[in-house]
């Protein structure tokens, strides 16, 4: 039951995007078109699932273990762009076809800050090793849902006419504010 | 995202150049749209903005002068790791100072004085400009950087205080009849008020221009 809360409430309720704002550089940049929106979610899906589980284990048994938790932004960054780089050949050798796929969004995620907000986030709730992996997978599929309800938004929105000074961020960003108002409705889901 | 310029080192713009830049022409907020998660999180109120605008203005300002003092001895295939363990290192330096002299501000900005590390302005600068230029160009270029992005960052913040609690800096401005407007500092509020500042912004750019070629 913990895990599905977990889970529930990385998804839709403090969905990463719209309430935490982490990622929201890809979110603005990539979210034209809504299959590579969709490339990107996976991608990112799948990073920080793999990154929640090594960073809780670096946490756990090195940083704890020698008592160096001020190491714990280097550590991580570290570990999250070596991780990134490791994902890409491991792809790139075994499943050509997703490498294909997702091209480009691979190393633009080390710079993803929702990656890094994950570790963090985890080890300041100081999460288990399952809730951890379960956490960083809601998150990932909270991620992939804004960014494509997003690029679906905005396939529209090529289509109509808007003022001059809104073109371009200006009018993604308030439609973010919608759609986050939207969200907000889910806020009363576990409150119970 | 607005594609950032990457200028040549040219010797020939004044150090005034370099700094004032980062205030309107090549604003870090409003016209390169770089870092958006802080500007969006952390501007419920102008002191939270301003914190975290300085903080910023401290990780970058010596991650480009560290960054820009050993640009020739770092291999350019590993440039990217070493900067950023370079921030990595002034990030963690900021969060200590912060949580030693100033608990409640750290207590308010959180998980998010640790992910100015991926702060896009700060990798954005040490590529653009200080990994190009000498050190105390870089210097002014990633202080007046730090200004531009404070000085945006207190103006949403001063917004989104204003209508959200009727306050700045803490100070009732608008009064007891004044019902303030709650989403304005929930998540959506942070939407909605960068979007429109940002279509102010062009506004006035434009106007300018074509009060320039009218002229």
């Amino acid at each position: 039951m913990t895990y599905l809360l977990v889970l529930i409430a990385a998804i839709v309720v403090n969905n990463f995007v719209l309430t935490y704002f982490v990622g929201i550089c890809p979110f603005i940049g990539v979210s034209k078109k809504l299959d590579s929106a969709l490339s990107m979610g996976i991608a990112v899906t799948f990073v920080m699932t793999l990154t929640s589980i090594v960073t809780w284990l670096i946490t756990h048994f090195i940083l704890i273990k020698l008592n160096m938790p001020y190491l714990e932004y280097v550590a991580y960054i570290v570990v999250i762009a070596s991780l990134v780089q490791f994902v890409e050949m491991f792809i790139k050798k075994t499943l050509p076809s997703l490498y294909k796929a997702l091209g480009i969004f691979l190393p633009l995620i080390t710079t993803n800050c929702a990656i890094l907000f994950v570790a963090l986030l985890q080890a300041m709730r100081s999460y288990g090793f399952l809730e951890s992996i379960v956490f960083g997978f809601g998150a990932g599929v909270g991620f992939t849902l804004a960014i494509v309800i997003m690029a679906g938004i905005r396939e529209q929105l090529e289509l109509s006419d808007i003022p001059r000074p809104f073109q371009g961020a200006a009018v993604t960003l308030v439609t973010a504010g919608v759609l986050a108002l939207a969200f907000m409705g889910f806020s009363g889901l576990l409150s119970a | 995202m607005t594609d950032i310029t990457i200028e040549a080192p040219t010797k020939q713009r004044s150090i005034l150049f370099e700094f004032a830049k980062g205030f309107v022409k090549e604003n870090p907020t409003f016209v390169q749209v770089l870092g958006m998660c802080p500007t969006l999180a952390v501007t419920t109120t102008v002191v939270n903005g301003m914190g975290m605008g300085l903080a910023t203005l401290f990780v970058l300002a010596l991650s480009g002068l560290v960054a820009s003092a050993v640009k020739r001895i770092v291999p350019g295939e590993v440039r990217i790791p070493v900067y950023t363990v370079i921030i990595a290192t002034f990030v963690t330096l900021a969060d200590l100072f912060m949580r030693a002299y100033v608990p409640p501000l750290s207590k308010a900005l959180g998980p998010y004085v640790p992910l100015i590390v991926v702060n896009c302005i700060i990798m954005g600068r040490i590529e653009a400009f200080a990994s190009k230029n000498p050190v105390v160009p870089s210097l002014v270029d990633a202080v007046g950087m730090g200004l531009g992005f404070t000085v945006s960052l207190m103006v949403l913040g001063a917004l989104r205080e204003l209508l959200g609690h009727g306050t700045l800096f803490g100070v009732d401005i608008l009064g007891p009849g004044f019902r303030p407007m709650l989403v304005m500092v929930l998540p959506p509020g942070a939407f909605l008020s960068l979007g429109i500042l940002m279509a102010a912004f062009n506004a006035v750019k434009d106007r300018n221009k074509l009060v320039l070629v009218g002229g």
